[in-house]
């Protein structure tokens, strides 16, 4: 109190600013904040001159421009004859099929490996160390190119299944397996199709509303509820039922070995089969050590507790285990699916035409558009990371410990 | 370590910045000199098994690099992909780029480039296996084509198989190894390039009989060095070396004979003018008079180039074709030498 009372009250000087500490931090963020800001105006105008001696501007109406190249998988209508932009949005679309197709399989090959690599069967948990291993530390693109060399030399050529003496044969008379990709067999939709595709639709609900009742009955009175067969019934017998009521809607357009290629169908090209399975594996280790040390961090009296209550094993997992292993789970998960998604611009390594084939290559290829390429580029994958991580933290917030 | 970030990126930009007209004397100060080629096309640009650049592209950089710098070993190869190539051009990695590129407006123009000549008149053709039996390009409805992503040829292909109504699904595939790959795993029915880097790819192959080159040319393309726009001195020195060694061919003036043809003025004045015994050309382009001898001692006058690299006595066996001089044929065709 008397010491307050002796320093008479003084001014701010200017020399506070480096020799108080109180004021000294605010100086310093203010010098690095002029100096950052210096940096970038630098760099931006040295941007803007050079591209200024190089006679060139910042445009982005190339988009609008014929592009006249072909892709070979396309997701919405697409011709050469369309614009830029457009073939621009077929590939941001393969983008987003191969990466979200992606996070799938991660997840489910993740999760497998991750409890399994915990499994008391010597053999189980060695084979799974040996996936995470080999995926974790050989680099991505390798694989993907592994993987496609595989498809591409392992499998026989179209041609192989025509002519009258050909020596490949369609799988189920239905399915051929080929150096180019799987051709399948593609839906054609006849009269009532549509109420078919809701009763399925229907079904799936049904699904949903059935194991969320027999979740709620188990938590309220401990008794479980038959999930799996109910399950399967629902999803099967009312569509098969509608199907034949109708008189089978559905008829399938089976591929034909043609002169070069298979005719009808659906092509699924190898190089997306590459890029996908090389992207789920790769990523689906660096998942399983994420579930592995999520349930490593549950402590083990977890476990023994549900034994004593007489929890078998696998209900054990599922209902005590898991549930809180996500805490952990969760947060690390999310760069993994930021990865994989950014992971997907190797597939021109395998010639997969995604964004960065069509937009950041042959679009500015043939443009000479690279800057405004590149932007739009880098803008794409950032909403797309943004987007992902918004997503998974709402998930994560869900299920994180309420504190109240 | 925030500093050095700092700093580095702050040399980065300044390198960034350096590119600059002045390209000749940049050359010089360097001492070598920076050549864009192929990653590698048998015959046009490719590393021999002692690592040496070989080929008809390569020898046009090794011409220039002789009329520069007095040294036809003083070159830096920089390979480059369709992809790559213009990029590397524009920001200034490479001085000059060799690399079978098609001359097209939009490059010439939009992309600020200048061509400085056609050194190979090509067009573009299709590469399939003898087994297929296949006699022409129209006969491709459906078939799978191997193509290289970012160049003129995916373009053409597009309007070819368009403009006669069958269908095609593309193979993109990033540089020419990669596509002979593809084509002989049977990954692709056909492989589309220009038929020079055709008759290149086929040569190399174990059986080059198995396969046969289609008989339709679907373009033209024009394939030449090119510079980037605004330095016009940079440019002439670049075109007036291709003349020059056209114009060897022309005069018969040989690797052989052309030391002994300096030595003192011949009967043929403009042969005393392009080897610098009469007049002095050189100087108006900044060089001295005896640039184009010693580009032709290095490499050999435009025939020897293309005999030697690409010609019917090596595995690619092109003839010369449109490629022949316009006094035998052909669209080859130096400016006067005056």
């Amino acid at each position: 109190m008397s010491i307050a009372e002796n320093s008479p009250p003084r001014g701010f000087r200017p020399g506070q600013l480096l020799y108080d500490s109180r004021y000294r931090s605010v100086t310093i963020q203010a010098i690095a904040l002029a100096l950052l800001a210096a940096l970038l105006i630098y760099l931006i105008r040295n941007l803007v001159d050079n591209l200024h001696a190089l006679g060139k501007d910042i445009n982005f109406g190339f988009l609008d421009n014929r592009a006249g190249y072909d892709i070979n998988q396309a997701l919405i209508p697409y011709s050469n004859d369309m614009s830029h932009g457009r073939a621009a949005l077929v590939g941001m679309l393969n983008t987003l099929l191969v990466a979200s197709l992606g996070c799938v399989a991660a997840t489910i090959f993740g999760v497998l490996a991750g409890v399994l690599r915990l499994s008391k069967n010597w053999l189980v948990s060695r084979i799974m160390t040996v996936y995470v291993e080999g995926f974790r530390n050989v680099p991505l693109v390798l694989w993907i190119i592994l993987i496609y060399a595989l498809l591409t030399e392992a499998t026989p050529q179209p041609r192989d299944f025509a002519g009258d003496n050909p020596t490949a044969s369609m799988l189920f008379g239905v399915i051929a397996i080929t150096n180019r990709g799987t051709y399948i067999p593609a839906p054609i939709w006849g009269e009532g199709g549509r109420l078919l595709v809701l009763v399925f639709v229907l079904s799936l609900i049904a699904i949903w509303v059935w194991r969320r009742v027999a979740r709620r009955r188990q938590a309220a009175t401990g008794r479980t509820l038959p999930v799996v067969w109910v399950s399967l019934a629902i999803l099967i017998l009312p569509t098969l039922i509608t199907f034949l009521a109708l008189g089978r809607p559905l008829t399938f357009d089976v591929p034909e070995a043609a002169r070069f290629n298979f005719r009808g169908g659906v092509t699924v090209l190898n190089s997306f089969m590459a890029l996908w399975l090389a992207l789920s594996l790769y990523t689906g280790a660096f998942i399983a050590e994420i579930v592995r040390a999520g349930i490593l961090a549950i402590s083990k009296g977890q476990t023994e507790a549900a034994y004593a209550l007489g929890l078998r094993p696998r209900r054990t997992m599922s209902l005590v285990i898991l549930p809180q292993a996500m805490r952990v789970i969760i947060p690390p998960l999310i760069s993994q699916y930021l990865n994989l998604t950014k992971n997907s611009s190797l597939a021109i390594a395998v010639g997969y035409m995604d964004v960065r084939a069509t937009l950041g290559g042959i679009t500015i290829n043939q443009t000479g558009r690279e800057l405004e390429g590149m932007l739009l580029l880098a803008g794409f994958y950032l909403v797309v990371s943004l987007v992902i991580s918004a997503a998974m933290n709402l998930y994560n917030r869900r299920i994180a410990i309420k504190e109240r | 370590m925030k500093t050095s970030v700092m700093l580095g990126t702050l040399a980065l930009a300044g390198l960034a910045g350096a590119v600059q007209a002045a390209t000749l004397d940049d050359v010089k100060a360097r001492g070598t000199l920076n050549c864009g080629v192929n990653t590698g096309v048998t015959g046009f640009g490719a590393p021999d098994a002692n690592g040496n650049w070989a080929g008809f592209d390569v020898d046009y950089c090794r011409a220039l690099a002789a009329a520069v710098l007095s040294d036809p070993q003083a070159v830096n190869f920089v390979p480059t992909t369709a992809q790559t190539r213009f990029t590397a051009l524009a920001s200034g990695e490479i001085d000059i780029l060799a690399r079978n590129s098609t001359w097209t407006f939009s490059r010439d123009t939009d992309l600020k480039f200048d061509f400085i000549g056609v050194n190979y008149y090509d067009g573009q053709g299709f590469l399939a296996p003898r087994a297929l039996g296949v006699t022409s390009a129209k006969e491709l409805d459906g078939a799978t084509v191997c193509i290289q992503t970012g160049t003129t040829t995916e373009l053409n292909l597009a309007d070819f198989f368009r403009t006669n109504n069958i269908t095609y699904e593309p193979v993109p595939v990033a540089t020419d190894d990669e596509a002979q790959q593809q084509y002989l795993a049977g990954a692709c029915d056909v492989y589309t390039t220009d038929a020079s880097g055709l008759a290149a790819v086929r040569s190399s192959f174990e059986n080059p009989d198995d396969h046969v080159i289609l008989p339709e040319i679907i373009s033209k393309e024009p394939l030449g060095p090119l510079v980037r726009h605004g330095d016009n001195q940079w440019e002439d020195i670049g075109r007036w070396t291709l003349y020059a060694l056209i114009a060897a061919e022309e005069l018969g003036v040989t690797s052989a004979n052309v030391t002994e043809m300096a030595a003192a003025p011949t009967e043929n004045p403009e042969i005393n003018r392009l080897l610098g015994t009469e007049g002095d050309l050189g100087a108006m382009t900044g060089l001295d008079n005896q640039w184009a001898v010693r580009a032709i001692q290095a490499v050999g006058n435009y025939g020897e180039v293309f005999e030697r690299n690409i010609g019917s006595e090596t595995p690619i066996g092109l003839a010369r074709g449109l490629n022949a001089l316009w006094t035998q044929g052909g669209l080859m065709y130096a400016m006067p030498f005056r």
